[in-house]
């Protein structure tokens, strides 16, 4: 477990730039394919967590839910600069109702 | 329980007997498992509620802060100052075992050891907003970080416990019931061979009884016969 891994930030230019400050890797993208696109090959390589804006997030489901129980990468969706549109928090309620099979919080 | 197709053998009745002893043991293991998985996962979804509350607060103001800073400055002057950075992040991964859940567990060392040292970028020709900025979200990044873990290990337990789930209610419901039925199946059918076999013996007995009854009578009217054709009978037969 000595290996390093990387932590990615996809989402517009605005929301990732800050984070390539930190030593992160920011890509900015434009458009949800592009996204998509990068989710994917991250996937691939040595990215453990890729923090992805809840404005592109909302979009690719599909993607979001083949890594979701996956050890490698976990997708943590933040908020972008438009603000919380609560999917993050969504995703919490949906793991609950998942796993209890109804909404108990 | 609609078609059960057993062979009613004494065999097949102690292998069923057998599955049954494991299939009740599996379920209650199951059960235990599910139970404690449960408590892990709910303490562990609250704080990832109370933790996102707080990052996404923690974001926003960083958000502002930043687009203040893209304001006050051209965006080619933000893309440079910001171009290379000076801190890098490695992060290495653990896995924790949380009742059979691997649950990844991250540590992350930077280079540049201080806080105040990451700004990759010199302080004249760039807003003071963008170190502001820069400056909250290297706070909010530990923050972050642990988010991804405890969020990702949520996700990764609502999996297993809806796995586990599903396994202690097809023990519960389908394979206990259908195991029980075909037991008591197979018992009855046996308790009825028994009497059956019962039965056909006293029958078979009787009826040789009878045989021999018949037998018996027709050797007498033989005597008979030949006694009464002879003439005299003797007095002790």
């Amino acid at each position: 477990m000595a290996t390093t891994y990387r932590i990615a930030v996809i989402g517009d230019w605005e929301s990732v730039m800050g984070f390539r400050a930190l030593g992160l890797d920011a890509y900015p993208v434009t458009s949800v394919e592009e996204a998509k696109e990068k989710v994917r090959e991250l996937a691939k390589s040595d990215c453990a967590v890729i923090y992805l804006t809840e404005t592109v997030g909302k979009d690719m489901e599909d993607v979001l839910s083949r890594y979701k129980d996956e050890l490698t990468p976990a997708i943590i969706l933040i908020p972008g600069r438009e603000g919380s549109l609560g999917i993050g928090k969504n995703n919490i309620q949906r793991a609950i109702e998942r796993a209890v099979g109804a909404d108990i919080l | 329980m609609a078609n059960i197709t057993v062979t009613p053998t004494r065999m097949e009745l102690t292998r069923l007997k057998g599955k049954l002893k494991t299939a009740r043991r599996g379920h209650k293991l199951l059960k235990d498992k599910r139970d404690g998985l449960m408590k892990q996962f709910l303490e562990t979804v609250r704080e990832v509620r109370a933790l996102r509350a707080e990052v996404e607060e923690e974001l926003m103001t960083v958000h502002k802060s930043f687009t203040v800073a893209s304001a006050l400055m051209s965006s080619e002057a933000l893309e440079q100052a910001l171009l290379y950075p000076k801190q890098s992040v490695e992060l290495t991964m653990g896995s924790q075992n949380i009742m059979s859940v691997n649950v990844p567990v991250y540590d992350f060392q930077t280079k540049t050891k201080s806080d105040a040292d990451i700004y990759p970028y010199g302080f004249a020709s760039t807003s003071g907003e963008l170190d502001t900025a820069v400056d909250a979200l290297g706070h909010v990044f530990r923050k972050m970080l642990k988010l991804a873990e405890i969020e990702k290990s949520a996700q990764l337990m609502a999996e297993e416990i809806e796995k586990t789930r599903r396994r202690v209610n097809a023990l519960e419901y389908v394979m206990i019931p259908e195991t029980e039925a075909a037991i008591r199946y197979i018992t009855m059918k046996l308790d009825e061979n028994d009497r059956a076999t019962t039965t056909r013996l006293m029958k078979v007995k009787d009826m040789i009884l009878k045989q021999s009854l018949e037998e018996k009578r027709a050797e007498d009217a033989r005597a008979m016969k030949a006694f009464g054709a002879s003439g005299e009978a003797p007095q002790d037969a």
